[in-house]
């Protein structure tokens, strides 16, 4: 070996040491920008859960107002209740006791409300009739009356009472209302404002959780006394017609393309199909709904069981894929050794592969029927967006779903009452698909560990 | 009530099926201690089959043909001089107060005189068509029954009988995903042929003004649809999501693939998939709510005009909302590459990120490319998060801090609330829905195809 061999050898070393520096530079940037991805992907996920949670976390207290109403008969003419004679038939009592419900319900109940708002104020408070009335919901006077038509015996007795207070007041109290605005751009004029607070101060409006959001439907009069709970039976039935459809005919679906079907261009050409149909944008599921099973089959608009049929179609497809992937995952051992001891396909399939796969088809169908759950888009086209006040019994009677529900209060006027309530409700639905993915992932494990 | 009715007798009718099948089986079997072919849950299950699809076929006739044949009594009822002075719409009402009067729920205003007659006959005729219905489906399934438990013997082979039945069903079942795709292929361009009757197809697509007119329903000025200002504004969106979405997607990829710790990818992982099972009017309320008020506010700031609801809002979102769909797919293929390429580069002297770089990434391209193109026409479909942030203004324009709309906002705007497909207002949603539909569908089909060809590549 010459010299000059040697040298570019050194030479060589050399330019790889100098290059090594630039390349450690160019392995840390780039693990650098993977760690910046990874943080990125983090952040958000915190950034939008903080964010919903302490939008959200506020409405899920309410301001109430505890109230000593008196059912005053100066206020209140009102007949005595009907009392049953002796062989009054019961189609009789009936008529009287409606014409007096009837009587009942004519009353001027704000007044009674009106009444202990006052009486609870400080005396000599000078506020108009329209203004004071604004502090409670307007929802107030018919619970007050049905506490009297249940029991017409408080008539000039006097009763402690929760009711709502309205929407505009339990903006105030939470301080979502700047107070620094003029009197032109608040809500609530001056002395309701003034006596509001002295109402905080004397205990007489308080916080406590809102469980109207829970037992009450939509409102539109009342917006305080607007809840979720029509919305939630909307998506219960949904779910139900999703659970009750979608399970079987994408498990049986899944089961006859991976088991039965004989290796052909057809079923090559349903496997595409179901593939594509999962990647089918879901506002399409909503025009096949519109076009379908309520122009054609006309299927009533807004009923939860076309919301149901549109979801079931849309879950279908994940279904039928994460079935078919566990029935793929079974070892051919076990399908032998079933076909070898004289069982016929169908027993192999049912009797052996099938308890096999069970949990991976649970977890799998749980996590569809979960996606379906948060699906809003197709909704909107079925008519599941109408303003509902009745919680549905049927899935045939209109309705709307928990989704849409958060749809329709963010395009609510009343901003500042309605953002947090959406939130409240975006953190409901989160809780039910959060819960339905730990209960898919406590079943995948649990079950997996016994098969 | 009715529903009830009718399926605690099949229920009823069932169990009997099966009970006789069983009883009979059992009867073979035990005294005369012969091999009976098949078990007695199979003999049970045949004649439960053989009572239940009669019954099943008699049920569905029924419902299909029920509400023609009762518009078609009630119309019968109507005189023919009051029948003659309505239009569509009073004879509707006119059959909803018959309707209302047989099922006893009453109606509002004066009785015509031939009404209550005809509520009663109604009522009458309803029960008496429900009795018949009844009647036969009952009737059939015995037959059924009977037949079927006639048949029973040693010899039956009832096993593969019922085994032929189930795979029948499970074709059925198979039949569905078929049905739904030749469904939405069907509504999609039946309606939008409909469509194209009142507006010309080359207006549409190449048209550049999109300011449908609701006042006008019905008489000949519709409005103009032009297609591209939404396809533009789309085509924006999409584009934003993506440069979000392909970075910081892809990266977290490759960090969680090749670098992390076990430990910090299993609890990395699930994290960054959260974000996938989010509901998107979560993702849309947090745009409109959150981010669009923050990037006016950050806008406004360094003296530059963004609207709050714009193309860069709802961009921003969606590309966070598809940011675990790129992570997981390119993550799965990513571990497809087989480790002897890695090795082979490590063996010359690479470093980590140059073997990344030179050989897994382009190893991995063409799946992630199908990746790629799978997220874009998810994007294209996104609705909710358009909905609600992209500000829905029709207009064409490149600017995409200012508002735009989408094909799917269009939909939801011409199709919320209106389900009489009578003018090119609501009709033109399918036109959209198609375009939307083959948009999507060439994407997916093209992705899949990669995806797969790719895969075979190792195998």
């Amino acid at each position: 070996m010459t010299s000059a061999s040697f040298d570019s050898a050194a030479e060589r070393r050399q330019r790889v040491r100098a290059g090594l520096a630039r390349r450690h530079l160019g392995e840390r940037l780039f693990r650098g920008f993977g760690v910046v991805a990874i943080v990125l992907a983090l952040g958000f996920v915190a950034v939008l859960f903080t964010d919903v949670l302490r939008k959200g976390i506020p409405a899920f207290t309410q301001s109430n107002l505890h109230l000593e109403v008196r059912f005053d008969p100066e206020l209140l003419k009102v007949d005595p209740a009907p009392i049953r004679a002796a062989g009054q038939s019961d189609a009789d009592f009936r008529a009287t006791r409606l014409a007096w419900e009837r009587q009942v319900a004519m009353l001027n109940w704000n007044n009674v409300i009106e009444a202990a708002l006052r009486a609870a104020a400080p005396a000599g408070f000078d506020i108009d009739s329209r203004q004071i009335l604004t502090i409670a919901e307007s929802d107030g006077r018919h619970r007050v009356r049905e506490l009297f038509v249940r029991d017409p015996g408080l008539l000039g007795q006097r009763v402690n009472v929760d009711l709502l207070a309205s929407a505009n007041t339990d903006n105030w109290v939470k301080g979502n209302i700047n107070r620094e605005l003029d009197d032109a751009r608040q809500q609530l004029s001056a002395p309701a404002r003034a006596l509001i607070d002295i109402f905080e101060e004397n205990g007489t409006i308080s916080q406590g959780f809102a469980w109207s959001l829970f037992t009450n439907v939509d409102s539109r009069s009342a917006p305080a006394a607007a809840g979720l709970l029509g919305a939630l039976m909307g998506t219960f039935w949904m779910m139900l017609v999703v659970i009750v459809l979608a399970v079987p005919l994408g498990v049986g679906s899944a089961i006859y393309l991976e088991e039965f079907a004989p290796k052909s261009r057809l079923t090559d050409l349903i496997e595409v199909n179901i593939n594509n149909l999962a990647a089918v944008p879901s506002i399409v599921f909503g025009l096949l709904g519109a076009a379908v099973f309520i122009n054609w089959f006309r299927l009533p608009l807004s009923a939860p069981l076309v919301g149901g049929l549109v979801l079931t179609l849309m879950t279908l497809p994940t279904i039928i894929i994460a079935t078919r992937a566990a029935l793929k995952g079974v070892s051919p051992a076990l399908r032998q050794a079933a076909l070898g001891m004289g069982a016929s396909r169908t027993q192999m399939v049912f009797h052996h592969v099938l308890p096999v796969t069970f949990p991976s088809i649970l977890t799998a169908t749980i996590i569809g029927v979960a996606q379906a759950m948060g699906e809003t888009a197709p909704l909107l086209l079925i008519g599941m967006n109408a303003f509902v006040a009745a919680v549905p019994g049927t899935p045939i009677e209109q309705a709307t779903a928990l989704p849409v529900q958060i749809y329709l209060w963010q395009g609510n006027e009343n901003r500042n009452f309605f953002e947090p309530r959406a939130s409240a409700a975006i953190l409901v639905l989160l809780v039910f698909m959060i819960t339905l993915n730990a209960i898919a992932i406590f079943l995948r494990s649990r079950l997996e560990k016994r098969a | 009530m009715n529903t009830f009715i009718v399926a605690g007798l099949l229920l009823v009718l069932l169990g009997v099926a099966y009970q006789r099948g069983w009883t009979k089986s059992r009867a073979l079997a035990i005294p005369e201690g012969q091999r009976v072919h098949s078990r007695g849950q199979y003999h049970g299950t045949l004649v439960v089959l053989w009572t239940l699809i009669p019954a099943l076929l008699v049920l569905a006739l029924w419902a299909f043909f029920s509400p023609g044949v009762a518009h078609w009594y009630i119309v019968s009822q109507i005189p023919n001089e009051v029948l003659t002075s309505l239009d569509q719409t009073g004879l509707n009402q006119q059959m909803q107060r018959i309707r209302d009067l047989a099922s006893g729920f009453g109606v509002a205003g004066e009785l015509r005189p031939f009404e209550q007659e005809a509520g009663e006959n109604l009522a009458r005729f309803q029960l008496l068509s429900f009795l018949i219905m009844l009647a036969a489906a009952a009737g059939l399934g015995v037959l059924g029954l009977t037949f079927a438990q006639r048949r029973i013997s040693a010899r039956l082979r009832a096993r593969n009988e019922v085994e032929r039945a189930i795979s029948w069903l499970l074709i059925a079942c198979s039949a569905v995903a078929i049905l739904t795709t030749l469904g939405i292929v069907a509504s999609l361009v039946t309606e939008a042929l409909r469509f194209f009757t009142y507006i010309n197809p080359l207006d549409f697509f190449f048209g550049t003004v999109w300011a449908p007119k609701f006042s006008s329903t019905g008489t000949g000025d519709a409005g103009q649809f032009g297609l591209l200002p939404l396809l533009s504004g789309t085509l924006m969106i999409s584009t934003i999501a993506m440069l979000v979405a392909v970075p910081v997607g892809l990266m977290a990829a490759i960090y969680l693939n090749q670098y992390a710790h076990r430990s910090v990818r299993r609890i990395v992982k699930p994290v960054i998939e959260i974000l996938a099972g989010i509901p998107t009017i979560v993702y849309g309320f947090f745009a409109l709510v959150t981010v669009g008020p923050f990037l006016r506010d950050v806008g406004s700031s360094i003296g530059l005009h963004v609207s709050a609801t714009s193309a860069l809002t709802a961009g921003l979102v969606m590309g966070v909302m598809i940011i675990p769909f790129i992570s997981s797919l390119s993550d799965d293929i990513l571990s497809q590459v087989p480790r002897s390429l890695r090795d082979g580069a490590y063996g010359l002297g690479a470093t980590q990120s140059e073997t990344i770089r030179n050989v897994l990434l382009p190893a991995a391209l063409p799946g992630i490319v199908g990746a790629f193109l799978l997220a874009v026409s998810r994007a294209i479909g996104e609705t909710m998060i358009v909905v609600l942030a992209a500000g829905n203004a029709p207009i064409l324009r490149g600017n995409p801090l200012e508002p735009v709309s989408t094909i799917t906002v269009s939909i939801v705007n011409q199709l919320t609330g209106d389900t009489d497909f009578t003018g090119p207002q609501s009709l033109v949603a399918f036109a959209l829905g198609l375009t939307l539909f083959i948009m999507t569908l060439c994407l997916n089909i093209v992705a899949l195809y990669i995806v797969r060809r790719f895969r075979e590549q190792y195998e």
